[in-house]
């Protein structure tokens, strides 16, 4: 790791102050993919500016049809919260297949949506769910938030402050993981709401998005027959070692069928 | 550089490091507490968890200023003087381990996952080791022992400790060493 400073801000205002005036500065908040990233030294920021103890990022929240998570709220904490449980189990039960129970007690949720690692798991529920993303600036609907891999909406010194899931009917997310790295080879999370259906694939393409002609066929009344023949253009997928563009596309339709089937 | 003031195993300690020192650097280099291990220096091994604030973390991926003030547990901080942890215990009882390199992350990490879940099924355990990594016991032994270390902590006596505890009557204990050379030979197989 390149040498750097590191300074705990005590308010949403000092960090974006930090930011400001020191523009090769980067937030930090569990550190779980940015100290792994400096030790590689694929990044040599001047400043770490840790947000992560902020109470205003922390929290879960239920109220009117949406789910509120603060954006420094650990994966563990939202894999165990009965009020996460309660309101949308799908979203709880993807947080506890993150990474590995030590990078669960410090990965957040922001850091997460913010970083946009093409294979994460959160931009799935976040896509899939339409949720919108708030920073300390303005709210960000997930359509519009996710731009491919490692790239978001996210403007220089802009701080994610929440996540707010709205509600759905139902909602699943079926995974295959790599074995060995636990990332997404492809992870699907379809929420059944009353507008119709969201697909959201993560782990297969360059970056999550949504598998529209999958939602046109699934519509109001989601069923996994529905799917079968249902375009999905392998050339669009990620081939490497682990995977051809085939097989990815192949595991998009089984895990959509997995989470259509295990809707909740 | 940063003054790092942290408790560690009950004890304050405070070093004046530099901000990109790691926790698992700072225990080992600063503490001379070199039972957290660093196997791949990844974050992918386990080797080097330990509990800050009593939540199971990998040592080297977190910066030691970044827990400043808080509580360190590390795998030296368990036994209470010469009377092992019922973890430690339990691992060695059940031999779960090998070489033992990957041993005090094992034993930090079981200690935390028992926590969240005191009475684990075969699969939570094995989701609940997953950021932990063996090279060599094919984990057999070591969700055996995390299996006798959850029933040692929900006030059970395990089968062994109970056997060498009452060998009162010479025909039982014979039996049963009899059984424990059996259940030893299966092991190995």
């Amino acid at each position: 790791m390149y040498a750097l400073n590191y300074v705990k801000v005590k308010s949403l205002a000092e960090a974006a102050k930090m930011l400001a005036s020191n523009p090769e500065a980067k937030l930090m908040a569990g550190g779980m993919t940015l100290v792994p990233t400096l030790k590689q030294r694929l990044a040599q920021p001047s400043h770490l500016v840790d947000i992560g103890a902020l109470p205003e990022l922390r929290g879960i929240t239920a109220k009117a049809g949406t789910l509120t998570i603060g954006a420094a709220t650990k994966h563990h904490d939202v894999a165990t919260s009965a009020v996460a449980k309660k309101a949308i189990p799908s979203l709880a039960y993807l947080a506890g297949l993150i990474g590995d129970p030590q990078v669960r007690n410090l990965g957040t949720i922001g850091g997460s949506v913010a970083n946009n690692d093409p294979a994460a798991d959160y931009p799935a529920a976040v896509l899939g769910l339409g949720a919108t993303v708030v920073t300390n600036k303005r709210e960000i609907a997930a359509d519009d938030y996710f731009q491919g891999m490692f790239t978001t909406a996210l403007e220089e010194g802009e701080i994610i402050t929440r996540i707010v899931f709205p509600v759905p009917r139902r909602a699943a997310y079926a995974k295959f993981a790599h074995p060995a790295s636990g990332y997404a080879m492809a992870g699907v999370f379809v929420a059944q709401t009353s507008d119709g259906t969201r697909v959201a694939v993560t782990g297969a393409g360059p970056g999550v998005f949504r598998w529209k002609a999958a939602e046109t066929a699934l519509g109001k009344n989601p069923k996994a027959a529905a799917i079968e023949g249902v375009a999905l253009d392998a050339g669009e997928m990620n081939e490497d070692i682990h995977a051809t563009r085939e097989y990815r596309a192949n595991l998009v339709r089984v895990m959509a069928k997995r989470a259509i089937a295990q809707l909740r | 550089m940063a003054k790092v003031e942290i408790k560690v195993n009950g004890v304050k300690q405070s070093r004046n490091v530099e901000d990109r020192t790691l926790l698992a650097n700072f225990l080992r280099d600063e503490l001379g507490l070199t039972g957290t291990h660093i196997g791949c220096d990844t974050s992918q091994c386990g080797c080097c968890t330990v509990h800050v604030n009593g939540r199971a973390v990998k040592s080297c991926s977190v910066l030691a200023v970044q827990v400043n003030g808080a509580d360190v547990l590390t795998i030296e901080g368990l036994a209470k003087g010469s009377k092992l942890h019922p973890v430690q215990q339990a691992f060695s009882e059940c031999h779960g381990l090998q070489c033992g390199f990957c041993t005090p992350g094992m034993i930090m990490a079981t200690v935390g996952m028992l926590k969240d879940t005191p009475n684990p099924s075969e699969e939570e355990i094995i989701h609940g080791l997953e950021g932990n990594l063996c090279r060599c016991t094919g984990y057999i032994n070591i969700v055996k022992a995390v299996k006798q270390s959850a029933k040692m902590l929900r006030g059970k006596k395990p089968a062994k400790a109970a056997k060498k505890a009452a060998p009162k009557k010479k025909a039982k204990a014979a039996k049963k060493a009899k059984k424990s050379k059996k259940a030893k030979k299966a092991a190995k197989k």
